[in-house]
């Protein structure tokens, strides 16, 4: 349809979902399991990206940091930080995994904001997988740390009587629409802006408009970064406060 | 990517509908590579990057830790020396008051003594001087004594009387008296 | 015809965004009001403020989603 729409206005010409598109590095063919595509680039990317600032960055374990060591302290801080004071002490040892989750959203959004980049997190197939990774964690870990005392999160105790059952449905659907929200959060964002960016540059191919198609490309730009950050923030504090609620699931 | 023909995307939108996120065909391959990437950053976070900076973090706290007792040691030395120096000052202060008053009361002691010589020597020389004078005096009036004796025996001669010498003494003497 | 009540459609789900942004703009001006009037325990509740703001914001995304699926999957 995207098609049809660029067709009809002629010279004018949006494609805002393309830069979306998987596709094979080499050769043609459809995409296999295993095919090398830009997925594959892009994750590979982002590995090397973490490795970069938290290996390489912390190589010399100075006393004193350098700048890079610093920024590497600074996410560990911050999300140690995060955990200990959203989810609790006992969070701790899910660290590395949050941690893991967190530092892969923030250098897929960033690196997906490298012009002519796949965004990886962008695709509902990455981010739905990391929510329902964070929900069945947290699921497991309620029920093996609590029993079925895990369940009272369903079950509103200062709630009167005669409204508990209610409450009780509504929570449970809130609970099961938690990695619905959690992936299409992330994925949206990240689509929406990009998906923006692209249609201000359709716009940038008519010569009056395109001054302002620029500066307005640059400002979607600048939120772009803010919202690459917010939403990895956002991601990571989320799993926290599930995380919480396993530990801890008194109401 | 905006440069891609439409024969192109029209032979991507064959495969995929319109939005890429929801052509199902590639789910299995973007999973498979995000487990994939996941696995690897989750072990190069826990089993490197993770001890690596907790143990940055720890010496770093511990040198922070160690340097803060240095300074605080150094701190206390501070203030002993300090007070090593109030007290070596106070110790001055005492000392020079000591030795100013010792050498006042030396001072007042060989000022007494030099008054009290002085005095002594001033009442010796009063008083021998008025030995002196006593002196003087006994010796005017033995003179005026004799030549009252000689001037009243002459008178007395020349008034043609004869002038008894014990007479005459005792006359003059019974004068001299008053 | 179907396509072009799709778009139309896609154009009033998109209206969807603009509450979000209502609800985004509510949570946020909130919580700058509560942090000038005690600006020491602000500090501690900017968590719960980007949390409020995702909550919030994930409905407009939902919106824009379906939005989304009307233009090229319907």
């Amino acid at each position: 349809m995207a098609t049809e729409k660029g067709a009809e206005e002629g010279g004018l010409v949006f494609h805002p979902m393309d830069q979306f598109i998987v596709k094979p590095l080499f050769g043609d063919g459809p995409v296999g399991l295993f095919t090398i595509t830009n997925v594959t680039l892009w994750m590979a990317l982002a590995i090397a990206a973490v490795a970069a600032l938290m290996i390489l960055g912390t190589s010399r374990r100075a006393v004193i940091p350098s700048r890079t060591q610093s920024v590497a302290e600074l996410a560990y801080g911050f999300i140690y930080k995060m955990v200990e004071d959203v989810a609790g002490k006992d969070a701790l040892a899910f660290f590395p995994y949050i941690m893991t989750l967190f530092m892969f959203i923030v250098f897929a959004n960033f690196l997906g904001l490298v012009p002519m980049a796949f965004t990886t997190t962008s695709h509902f197939a990455v981010t739905v997988v990391l929510a329902l990774l964070v929900f069945v964690t947290v699921t497991i870990v309620g029920f093996v740390k609590n029993g079925a005392k895990f369940l009272g999160l369903f079950w509103v105790s200062s709630a009167p009587l005669a409204l508990r059952p209610i409450l009780a449905i509504i929570e449970i659907i809130s609970y099961f629409v938690r990695p619905v929200s959690h992936s299409i959060r992330l994925a949206g964002n990240v689509m929406a802006g990009h998906a923006v960016i692209k249609v201000f540059a359709g716009f940038a191919a008519i010569a009056v408009v395109s001054p302002v198609s620029v500066v307005a490309i640059t400002a979607m730009y600048g939120l772009e970064v803010l919202v690459s950050f917010i939403q990895a923030y956002v991601f990571t504090i989320l799993t926290c406060v599930y995380l919480k609620d396993a530990l801890h699931p008194s109401h | 990517m905006a440069t891609e023909t439409n024969a192109a995307d029209a032979a991507q939108g064959a495969a995929a509908p319109g939005m890429p996120q929801l052509d199902f065909s590639n789910w299995d391959h973007q999973i498979f590579w995000l487990m994939v990437t996941l696995v690897v950053i989750y072990f190069v976070l826990s089993r490197i990057a993770l001890p690596r900076i907790a143990a940055v973090l720890a010496e770093r706290q511990g040198t922070i830790t160690n340097d803060i007792a240095a300074a605080d040691e150094l701190k206390a030395k501070a203030v002993e020396a300090e007070e090593a120096y109030n007290k070596a000052l106070a110790d001055a202060r005492a000392e020079a008051q000591r030795i100013i008053s010792e050498a006042k009361a030396e001072i007042q002691t060989e000022l007494d003594e030099a008054t009290a010589k002085a005095d002594a020597e001033i009442a010796e020389k009063t008083a021998e001087g008025e030995k002196k004078i006593a002196e003087i005096q006994a010796s005017a009036m033995e003179s005026v004594q004799v030549v009252a004796k000689d001037t009243a025996a002459e008178i007395v001669a020349a008034l043609g009387g004869k002038a008894d010498a014990k007479t005459v003494n005792a006359a003059v003497a019974n004068r001299m008296k008053g | 015809m179907e396509g072009q009540l799709a778009h139309i459609g896609a154009g009033l789900a998109a209206i969807g965004s603009g509450a979000a942004a209502i609800g985004v703009g509510n949570v946020a001006g909130n919580f700058l009001a509560g942090a000038l009037r005690n600006p020491s325990a602000a500090a501690s509740q900017t968590a719960t403020l980007f949390i409020g703001i995702a909550f919030a914001e994930a409905l407009g995304i939902f919106s824009f989603l379906v939005a989304l699926l009307l233009m090229f999957a319907v």
